[in-house]
């Protein structure tokens, strides 16, 4: 998503224009977008604005997988699957994601509402199966529990 | 009998972070406070005595780290805590952050009067995100106490911390790649020499330990290390805090004595697996470590009878598998793990941890040939001998070990 350059700014006086903060001001950046991705327009920006060239930016945005590389659903479920969450079935969870998003992993809705995708351990494995949406953590994930996250979510877009 | 201890994780849920005073009235700062009295020096012997030994993974001597640190000559040096906790199955940083931040801040105030610095800075993942800010509540805090800032407690030693974002990627956890990112640069190792203790951070020499370790120090130093040192069974010295989970019926982070048996935890402490059988292994300190069979949960719990047969304490995670878990699945994870998180940098790993993941897919698949089982010896090989950085020398390890330990069952998937 394009940022307003005002709100950049903000984010960039905030770490004093440092060539070293490059990394959280893409963060925060990112932070502002509902698509979860900052565009190329406003990272050549960023680049600009901080002497640094658009390689610069793109070699650290794609090494970090914190940092997306191309525009999310307005929810980003990202479902845990390293070898706890695997041990206790995170493929039930996984299938049944699938089935009612209508996505395979990695892919988008039409509509643009979710994105399901893999991610390694986030350090909630006593709580696994577990899922972040938009980096808020949800655990001991069963069906049912899932159901109704879904339908909490899809209530907020009726709001 | 509880066989838990409470001794660095004593103040766990006992305070929120915006009371500060209760950590304080429970006995907080007071190790600061005897290290500020009675120097630096007397701050190395105690964790000398105390036998402490690194928890980020790699279990090196404390008190060796922290005297080199002392005595770098430059005026200007870093002390920095690792927190980029991203070893699947490891979760006992996030609760030592989140459940006792003041210690972590006071076992880094005590590291940099230790040994000469003025600034502390605290790597937190990106994962953690809540906790970071937490964390930079707690130093606002704990400077408006003078505990950080100039003339900390009317001495003449002067400390700041900062708190700084990981951004979601596990090799940022090894030093000089964690240094890297923290430059604004991508987080690639670099060639081992010079490390980081002599030129780290911003260039300037920087000691990097893990969160538990700044812990251990602070309560250390508030109990006195015989304390510390007593919790132990059997002769052996203190606690370490550990991430029980998997098939567990009681998972979490847990503080247990050294010298406890791996079958004591998973039954005592674990209230044992799920489907209350004995269980049928263990990875104990990580993916990068290796698999313990249920033939040798009589184990020890100790650094040198884990070492003594191939087995880590690591980062103390302790991830348990039942009988339903194949033991290729579980290599798969584990090698699917670390293609993702491979820097790409080496060539060993870069396509070892690939080859690896794909061989073992086949496995799962039942359709792997003795060919490339052999070829799996071969990669797993010139990755330990070859790759750049502890994680390619590692990513092999549970595969090597489950081969020592369940070879028969893994050979049925092999096609004939
Ligand atoms: C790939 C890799 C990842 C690592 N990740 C971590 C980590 O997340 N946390 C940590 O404390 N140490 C980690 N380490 C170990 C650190 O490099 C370092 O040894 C440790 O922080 C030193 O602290 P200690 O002496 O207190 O153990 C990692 C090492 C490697 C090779
Ligand atoms: S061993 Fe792997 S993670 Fe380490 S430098 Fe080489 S490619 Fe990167
Ligand atoms: S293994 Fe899934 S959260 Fe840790």
């Amino acid at each position: 998503m394009e940022v307003n350059k005002e709100r950049v700014e903000e984010i960039l006086e905030q770490y004093d224009f440092r060539q070293d903060a490059l990394v959280p001001i893409l963060m925060d950046t990112q932070n502002l977008c509902d698509d979860h991705y900052v565009e190329e327009e406003t990272q050549r920006y960023i680049a600009r604005r901080l002497n640094l060239t658009y390689v610069d930016i793109y070699e650290v945005s794609s090494f970090f997988s914190a940092i997306n590389k191309a525009p999310k659903g307005k929810y980003h479920i990202q479902l845990c699957d390293s070898s706890v969450c695997r041990i206790n079935k995170k493929d039930i969870i996984e299938e049944y994601l699938e089935d009612v998003l209508g996505i395979r992993v990695g892919e988008t809705t039409a509509d643009k509402m979710f994105t399901l995708e893999h991610t390694p351990c986030f350090g909630a494995c006593d709580i696994s199966p577990a899922i972040r949406i938009n980096k808020k953590v949800y655990g001991h994930l069963t069906i049912q529990k899932v159901k109704q996250l879904l339908a909490e979510l899809r209530g907020a877009k009726d709001e | 009998m509880n066989k838990t201890r409470r001794l660095i994780s004593e103040y766990f849920d006992k305070y929120t972070v915006t009371e500060i005073d209760k950590y304080i009235d429970l006995g907080g700062f007071s190790g600061l406070k005897k290290a500020l009295k009675e120097g630096p020096d007397f701050v190395i012997d105690s964790i000398q005595k105390a036998e402490l030994r690194g928890r980020g993974g790699a279990a090196f001597p404390c008190f060796k780290k922290w005297t080199s640190a002392k005595n770098r000559p430059e005026p200007v040096k870093y002390v920095l805590v690792n927190a980029d906790e991203g070893e699947p199955g490891t979760f006992k940083d996030r609760d030592l952050l989140a459940k006792d931040p003041y210690r972590i801040i006071e076992g880094l105030i005590i590291a940099g009067y230790t040994t000469g610095a003025k600034e502390g800075y605290i790597y937190i993942r990106e994962e953690y995100d809540d906790i970071r800010r937490q964390m930079n509540e707690a130093i606002a805090l704990a400077k408006s106490r003078n505990f950080l800032g100039n003339n900390i407690l009317g001495t003449d030693f002067s400390f700041s911390i900062k708190a700084y974002t990981g951004a979601g990627a596990y090799v940022c956890g090894e030093n000089t790649a964690l240094i890297e990112s923290m430059h604004g640069n991508v987080g690639r190792p670099r060639v081992k020499t010079p490390r980081v203790g002599e030129r780290g951070l911003f260039d300037k020499p920087t000691m990097v330990n893990n969160v538990e370790t700044y812990a251990c120090v602070a309560a250390i130093m508030n109990h006195g290390w015989e304390a510390y040192a007593n919790q132990g069974l059997n002769g052996h010295k203190g606690t370490k805090m550990i991430s029980l989970c998997g098939n567990i019926m009681r998972p979490g982070v847990y503080e247990v004595p050294f010298g406890i048996t791996v079958k004591e935890i998973i039954e005592e402490i674990g209230g044992g697996t799920r489907d209350l059988s004995l269980g049928k292994f263990i990875q104990s300190g990580g993916a990068s470590c290796a698999l313990i069979p249920y033939t040798h949960f009589d184990t020890p719990y100790t650094y040198d009878d884990f070492k003594k047969k191939g087995f880590d304490i690591g980062s103390g995670s302790i991830v348990v598998a039942n009988g339903n878990v194949r033991v290729v699945d579980y290599l798969s994870s584990v090698s699917g793990f670390f293609e993702h998180e491979s820097c790409g940098k080496c060539t060993p790993c870069r396509e070892g941890t690939k080859r690896m993941h794909e061989i073992i897919d086949d496995l799962c698949l039942n359709r792997a040939s003795d060919q490339q089982v052999n070829r799996l010896f071969e990669i797993a090989d010139s990755m330990m001998d070859s790759s750049l950085c502890g994680l390619g020398q590692t990513a092999p390890t549970a595969t090597l070990s489950a081969f020592k330990h369940f070879k028969e069952e893994i050979m049925e998937s092999v096609t004939k």
